[in-house]
């Protein structure tokens, strides 16, 4: 009889409740800080202020994401929150959908082709995964200024596009397609751009979903790069522009305002976790394989 | 690895690659290059005099004790980040692994710091642990502690640890999940018939069977803290005090963009990236043995 | 044939010379300004539009200082700089060696014929931002000074007499041993610790910071902030946080909060955090003159500005100049300093300023401000006092506050501490040098 748990071989219910116990207090730990920035969320300020704030949800919390949205914070950066809203969504979203585009067909060209430079190709993707924003901070800027692109939806999303994870995983899939279908489809006399549409793309679309959420999430929190190319308060995406509400000292900052901020923030990536659940795990997973 | 069947065309394959290679050239490489460039230079931040130095910003730089320092700083930060992020999610599988009911629920409530970007993890915490307003901070000093980490290094680190270690609890822990089901069962059972007791069981057999997954998660949570810590870092200390918690990437950017020192920060930014590639290598000689399975 | 192009053409360009001129010029203004200070400037923007209709100044707000002057300086490279550019001071250096990116205000004030006389400003405003031959560099906007502030509410617990404030670091020091006594728990606070402790400190008793007149001088200057009576200083602070008597709360601007919180019993702040202690304390406070040591010949000199001047950058047009100009003769104007300062807490640059607000009676309900103008005009400054200038100084002052926080913690003597932050500043005093020869 093959039982599903390791820890089941005996039946031990001292261990079964250690196990719920450490469980509990790490599921404690891990929430912690996500109810204490819900709760700050819907108190006043001199609530926040006054130590030790309570730990039960305030009333305030309706004026308090009305006001973030809508006006900002009062004191350091009064960008208002429903904007960067806005464009942290075009950013994530225009990232996600564009590495899977882009990554897709580069996949395909390495794996369904021979063609000269095939190598040396795929070595030219592969080194940018050694290249992360952080090493080319100064330079990619003055790429972006140059083109005009500072302060640009262009210019927060482009740099990001190219990836070489996502290539690699899409590559790492069509290497498991058996090559009959591709048989199948040249004995039909379909070349090779119907095979993509026909094959290539029904067959990838856990993949894509999986890295849909994977990249999403990527970009919604990407923070070094919008804070070089954005000096503009309407371009500011909700990550950075928490940041550049927490003012000067901590009594200056209206930390009501800056935690509610964060929970937009934070919240619709987790959302999507949530929600697909079951796709970002799969795809976590199998991209780092 | 190659497919047997393939497609022939003289023009299409480079067509499909065109967009990622674009990409690639204008924002990676040449950017890369003129790091390169920039670190043989001084320049003014107005770039109105530039002067060719050869290797001197290089050699200033490993002069300068506070980048030596950078250097330490860094390996503390992510040792402690790794060592602290892999145990506690390695005990938390562990135990999602042995229970039954409620599996679903801890794994989904274990999870969603991976949504939560490093800033505003940084942010959540700092704000737990703000010297004068602080929730935690407050009870510290109930109990005689003077938390500030404002002034005190070591407490700035603590916390920058915690919010960057908190982030990765999620992920290590979907890693090691997955790793312990994989595990073959009947080599558990086996085990147990001869006598041994479950954390005999963990030690001498499923933590072995585990080391692949430690191994790689390891390398991933170092880069983690070498690099995506950066919003941690931004968000809250801002390198301070006294410098005691700028990782080298921050240094990066502090040198670079608000000191405007072109050329020490492109040397910096050279020397990282060796060690990005370094890292990169062991992290892909590592998998492609694993691909091998 | 060619008679009728040629009067099309000549039609063509008249309407299109019309066109330009009835269309307004715009003024790119980036700034730094949030809060309250950010609508004030942003009215005094408008204001400034509504009264003629040739130029249109318009303010864009770019992040914090250190942020908004590398998208400046990123924003030059690129050849769409902004027209004026708001600086904080410890930028002066940097702005001022960019000949070619910068445009000098007094070339920019002759040049378009604009009445300028910088004589009218506050001496230790326009020293700040002016060359040796005091011509000035850039336009003194908004300024503050350290002061320092008390809680009478706990210098009479402790029975002391807040009416006599300490005077002198000696009376300090003596008062601190009586409040501790009495069992204040933290007894003296500071914001800004380098301003307030070197920078004004040097001032305020009339000695250097560096050679070359504090670097205003030329690009080869060298601090000289390790003197004894620097040491003497730092060492004093250091004593006192041994003594529990000086709780440092670290870097910026976190001393108000601390203060206006009610848990010190003194603190040095910027005049501009007056604001936000009469919005939260609950107790008496008030605003005095920093304290001197009684033996320095010489002290009390007169204290220097912090803040930020406004930098016309370079490659405009002369119309664009022009309008910079105008804008600038209309922000000198008293009333529009006065609007400008009773709103912001900034200081008036302008003695015609100063003079109509204490007309205004403004003063008696905020005495600490003209506390902090008479400090800042209590003398006529001298090559000491008259501000500082050194390159790469965003990264030299944060040196100088890690060393004193090292020397703070006991880590180090004062005097080492000193000498590091002298060694390791004028090595980017000297990289400096070396970028803009």
């Amino acid at each position: 009889m093959a039982l599903a748990r390791t820890g089941m071989v005996e039946n031990r219910p001292v261990g079964d409740f250690v196990a719920h116990l450490i469980l509990i207090a790490g599921v404690v730990v891990v929430v912690f800080p996500l109810w204490v920035t819900f709760v700050a969320s819907t108190l006043t300020f001199d609530q926040i202020v006054n130590v030790p704030m309570p730990l039960i949800p305030g009333t305030h919390g309706w004026q308090n994401y009305h006001h973030a949205l809508v006006a900002g914070s009062e004191r350091g950066s009064s960008a208002p929150v429903d904007r960067m809203l806005w464009n942290s969504l075009v950013v994530a979203v225009s990232v996600a959908a564009g590495k899977i585009a882009i990554s897709i067909i580069s996949a395909f060209a390495i794996v369904y082709f021979r063609f000269r430079l095939r190598e040396f190709f795929f070595w030219t993707i592969f080194v940018t995964l050694m290249l992360p924003v952080e090493v080319r901070i100064i330079p990619t800027f003055k790429v972006i200024a140059d083109l005009r692109l500072l302060d640009s939806y262009p210019g927060l999303i482009l740099p990001l596009f190219a990836s070489a994870t996502a290539t690699f995983l899409f590559r790492q899939f069509f290497m498991t397609i058996p090559d009959e279908l591709v048989e199948a489809a040249r004995i039909d006399g379909a070349g090779p751009m119907r095979f993509f549409w026909d094959v290539i793309v029904p067959l990838s679309k856990t993949h894509m979903a999986a890295l849909f959420v994977i990249l999403f999430i990527y970009g919604w929190n990407q923070y070094l790069w919008p804070l070089l190319v954005t000096t503009s308060e309407s371009m500011y995406t909700v990550v950075i522009g928490i940041k550049r509400m927490i003012a000067g000292g901590d009594a200056a900052t209206e930390w009501n305002i800056v935690m509610s901020t964060a929970m937009l923030a934070l919240l619709p990536p987790a959302l999507v976790v949530l929600f697909m659940q079951r796709w970002f795990v799969k795809g976590l997973i199998e991209s780092e394989k | 690895m190659e497919k047997r069947v393939v497609f022939k065309s003289a023009w299409l394959p480079y067509a499909l690659l065109a967009p990622q290679l674009a990409i690639t050239v204008i924002f990676f490489f040449w950017p890369a290059l003129q790091a390169v460039y920039y670190s043989f230079q001084v320049q003014d931040p107005f770039g109105l005099a530039t002067h060719f130095v050869w290797f001197q910003n290089f050699t200033d730089l490993f002069h300068d004790p506070h980048y030596l320092a950078s250097f330490r700083v860094t390996a503390v930060f992510s040792l402690l980040v790794a060592a602290l992020g892999i145990s506690i999610s390695l005990l938390l599988a562990t135990m999602a692994d042995h229970v039954v009911r409620g599996a679903l629920f801890y794994k989904t409530l274990l999870i969603w710091p991976y949504a939560v970007a490093p800033a505003i993890a940084g942010v959540l915490w700092a704000f737990l642990f703000a010297p004068t307003i602080g929730l935690v901070s407050y009870y510290l000093r109930r109990v005689g502690i003077d938390w500030n980490w404002r002034v005190n290094e070591n407490q700035a680190m603590l916390m920058v640890v915690l919010a960057a270690a908190w982030k990765q609890i999620s992920y290590n822990f979907l890693f090691f999940l997955a790793g312990l089901q994989s595990i073959p069962k009947s080599l558990v059972e086996a085990a147990a018939i001869d006598g041994a007791g479950p954390v005999r069981r963990f030690w001498t057999i499923v933590f072995p069977l585990l080391s692949p997954t430690t191994f790689f998660l390891l390398v991933v949570n170092i880069v983690y803290a070498f690099f995506d810590t950066f919003g941690v870092i931004d968000a809250t200390t801002e390198g301070g005090p006294v410098e005691s918690t700028q990782i080298l990437v921050y240094k990066v950017y502090f040198d670079g963009v608000r000191a405007a020192d072109i050329g020490g920060s492109s040397a910096q930014s050279v020397v990282l990236m060796f060690i990005v590639i370094a890292l990169t290598v062991v992290q892909f000689r590592y998998i492609e043995r694993r691909v091998q399975y | 044939m060619i008679r009728k192009i040629l009067a099309a053409l000549v039609a063509l360009a008249a309407f299109a010379a019309t066109s330009a001129l009835a269309q307004a010029t715009d003024i790119s203004f980036w700034h730094s300004m949030t809060g309250i200070n950010g609508d004030k400037l942003n009215d005094l923007a408008k204001r400034f539009n509504a009264s003629q209709n040739r130029y249109k100044v318009v303010p864009v707000y770019k992040g914090g200082y250190a942020d908004s002057m590398t998208a400046a300086i990123a924003a030059y490279r690129a050849g769409n700089a902004p027209a004026i550019l708001q600086v904080f001071e410890v930028g002066t250096a940097t702005m001022a060696a960019a000949k070619g990116a910068i445009v000098p205000v007094y070339k920019l004030m002759k040049d378009a014929d604009e009445p300028f006389d910088p004589k009218a400003y506050l001496p230790a405003v326009s020293g700040y931002y002016s060359d040796p031959k005091g011509n000035m560099l850039s336009f003194p906007f908004n300024s503050s000074t350290v002061v320092f502030f008390i809680n009478e509410d706990a210098f009479r617990k402790a029975g002391l007499d807040p009416s006599k404030a300490p005077k002198t670091w000696e009376e300090f020091i003596a008062d601190a041993d009586k409040l501790k006594a009495a069992g204040q728990d933290c007894v003296y606070t500071t914001s800004w610790l380098a301003w307030t402790h070197i920078e004004n400190f040097s001032a305020w008793h009339n000695v250097p910071i560096a050679t070359e007149e504090n670097g205003m001088a030329g690009l080869g200057t060298r601090l000289e902030i390790n003197s004894p009576l620097h040491v003497r200083q730092i060492s004093m602070l250091a004593d006192l946080a041994k003594k529990g008597e000086f709780t440092y709360v670290g870097k910026g601007s976190q001393g108000d909060g601390t203060f206006a919180s009610g848990k010190c019993a003194m603190a040095t702040l910027s005049i501009g955090a007056s604001g936000l202690v009469a919005q939260q304390a609950k107790f008496k406070w008030s605003v005095h003159f920093l304290p001197y040591w009684a033996d320095v010949k010489g002290a009390p000199q007169n204290s220097i500005i912090g803040g930020a001047s406004l930098w016309v950058m370079g490659g405009k047009t002369p119309n664009v100049y022009k309008g910079v100009a105008e804008f600038f003769h209309f922000l000198s104007n008293p009333e529009v300093q006065m609007d400008w300062h009773t709103a912001t807490g900034y200081l008036p640059i302008t003695k015609a300023a100063y003079e109509m607000t204490k007309k205004s009676g403004f003063y008696e309900q905020h005495p600490g401000y003209e506390v902090a103008i008479k400090q800042l005009t209590y003398k006529p400054p001298t090559a000491n006092s008259k501000g500082l200038r050194f390159g790469n100084y965003v990264q030299g002052r944060d040196i100088i506050e890690d060393e004193i926080e090292a020397a703070l913690s006991g880590k180090m003597t004062a005097k080492a501490a000193l000498d590091d932050a002298v060694t390791r500043v004028d090595e980017l005093l000297r990289r400096f040098q070396a970028a803009n020869k």
